[in-house]
């Protein structure tokens, strides 16, 4: 009895995290399943069950699909650059020979990640500005004037423009994590294939790519659950235009629920993205699960 | 190693040098410009972007300032301070009664508490709003506290965990013998010797909070309660064209966390790569 009494009271220790954690992070999400069947007018309070017609809704909702579209060239251009490119370009770090010089990269790649997306996202704002800018500058300069854009501004120009401020913002990031799994093979590995005569390009090939392959999958699902909840960027360079073309899930998610107070809609386009990084997120369970890589 | 000065190599290497010193300046340059329009005019940023302010003078700064940043400042600080304590005590607490104390579940608690890693804060944001309106929270400090705190314990917790679990079972038979209860044990003995994943903790708690924007932007409205993150977007809206004062707001906003990560690269990376996959 006395036992079981000072077994439960250990349970005081979890308690305020568990607490937290059910009331703000798993209750809404499950509150959220229910508001995505109502029919929700902000203005008469009225809510009335409407099944699953805002599933319906955003099945035929273009900007929905677009805005899809968008996380997934995101997610695409996101792997290539900061996964493949970070992983590559650690492997070329690491050929440095002084010690120092590769931490000194490695920390200035790392800088722009440091920094809020807000502060990156209204400095890129700046430099795609068509009058101001230094990009459209320096383009008029190296004499290619005729490339000069408003880059922001256009539908064609415009999502990739903010792809491509995040890879500035990310790579540094991924690269210094590769960095760290690079680091934990063993020297001799390198060392004894060197001495067999294979070189940096067999190196990289035959030792580094499959020895931190593990954290290449791991950077790969968290790459792409970030490329899927993208909205601060967004919402700071562009706001989601020139006429949605930049929307992604979680800024027409903002704007449906708390710019048009559909608040059903909104909370459809969340399940949309619960399920799109829970099972990114069941991914990397598996993924860490399954044996580690052994020297 | 084998090494050859072969011509090949040469060529190889100067090609891997101007490489990644290329990449170093596409780094740095934007947030140079940055730093040096914060000390321009308004109408030295319209003239050529590649020219040197005139005159360094830190008016834009103290303009900044005096329009709203420091109370953007002083909010994010009161926010971080405040979250990364509720938080790394919550994390901690919570580690040690998984891995130290017999807790009735444990499996199961573990899971439910790091299982909160899995979801994403876009996904609760709707019904967050409607619980936080009713709680009459909305568009107070308290909200911000409440979710930096929540969503981040499960990673935290799972940080601290993973590092207690290593620490041998003498430590607690020791502190037994000495006849310290469970509290001192923790206080004492535990804490003390997780000071360097704590530090990791604190130090991504930190950077996490001070550049945090979905919550911000949606549970804060007014000038008193908004972070750094919201209040730059703030200032840009608000003073038209009056560039220079929002890149001197985004110089403000930028340097704490640079000078943070350069001061604690060793623990920031130590966390970032035990978080990603331990």
């Amino acid at each position: 009895m006395r036992a079981t009494l000072r077994r439960t009271l250990g349970l005081a220790w979890v308690l305020p995290a568990l607490v937290l954690v059910g009331v703000f992070v798993y209750l809404p999400l499950v509150q959220n399943l229910g508001f995505s069947t109502l029919e929700w007018d902000i203005y008469s309070g009225s809510q009335e069950f409407a099944g699953l017609a805002n599933y319906a809704k955003l099945a035929g909702d273009p900007v929905f699909w677009s805005s899809l579209g968008n996380n997934a060239l995101y997610a695409a251009i996101s792997i290539v650059f900061q996964v493949l490119g970070a992983l590559l370009l650690a492997a070329l770090i690491e050929g440095v020979r002084s010690q120092r010089w590769q931490r000194a990269l490695r920390a200035v790649y790392f800088i722009p990640s440091a920094i809020s997306l807000t502060v990156a996202g209204l400095l890129f704002y700046f430099i795609y500005e068509p009058n101001l800018g230094p990009l459209n500058h320096a383009l008029r300069a190296a004499g290619l004037g005729e490339l000069a854009q408003a880059w922001l501004g256009q539908e064609s120009t415009a999502m990739s423009a903010i792809i491509a401020m995040s890879q500035w913002q990310g790579f540094g990031y991924s690269t210094l994590l590769f960095a760290v799994a690079i680091q934990r093979i063993p020297a001799e590995i390198y060392g004894a294939a060197a001495i067999d005569g294979v070189g940096p390009v067999g190196r990289f090939f035959r030792i580094t790519v499959p020895l931190v392959r593990e954290m290449t999958g791991l950077m790969a699902i968290v790459t792409l659950s970030g490329a899927f909840q993208v909205f601060n960027e967004v919402m700071v360079m562009t706001g989601g235009g020139p006429d949605n073309s930049t929307q992604v899930l979680g800024t027409w998610l903002y704007r449906s629920g708390f710019v048009r107070n559909d608040f059903g809609y909104a909370a459809a386009i969340a399940t949309v993205l619960f399920v799109i990084t829970l099972g990114v997120a069941v991914a990397q369970l598996w993924f860490t699960r399954r044996r580690r890589v052994e020297w | 190693m084998v090494t050859r000065l072969s011509f090949l190599g040469v060529i190889a290497r100067v090609f891997m040098w101007a490489f990644l010193l290329a990449l170093a300046v596409v780094v740095l340059y934007p947030l140079l410009w940055m730093t040096l329009n914060g000390f321009k005019t308004n109408a030295e940023l319209f003239g050529d972007p590649f020219a040197l302010p005139l005159d360094w003078s830190f008016d834009n700064y103290a303009k900044a300032w005096n329009r709203g940043v420091s109370d953007y400042l002083t909010t994010s600080v009161l926010v971080t301070v405040t979250s990364t304590v509720a938080t790394v005590f919550v994390s901690a607490w919570a580690a040690y009664g998984l891995t130290r104390v017999d807790v009735p579940m444990n499996r199961t608690l573990t899971a439910a508490i790091l299982g909160g890693l899995m979801l994403a804060p876009t996904v609760a944001l709707v019904p967050l709003v409607k619980l936080f309106q009713s709680m009459g929270l909305y568009n107070t400090f308290w909200a911000l506290l409440i979710l930096y705190t929540a969503f981040r314990i499960p990673f935290t917790t799972f940080l601290i965990r993973a590092y207690m679990i290593d620490l041998p079972r003498e430590v607690d038979e020791a502190a037994e013998m000495d006849g310290a209860g469970r509290w001192t044990a923790f206080w004492r003995v535990i804490l003390p010797m997780c000071k360097p994943i704590l530090t990791s903790t604190v130090l991504l708690h930190i950077l996490f909070t001070w550049n945090e924007y979905l919550f911000a932007m949606i549970f804060t409205s007014g000038s008193g309660v908004q972070t750094l993150p919201v209040g730059l977007t703030s200032l840009m809206s608000k003073h038209g064209t009056d560039y220079p004062v929002v890149f001197a707001g985004m110089v403000i906003a930028a340097l704490p966390v640079v000078l943070l990560f350069f001061l604690g690269q060793r623990y920031i990376v130590k966390g970032l790569a035990d978080g990603i996959g331990k």
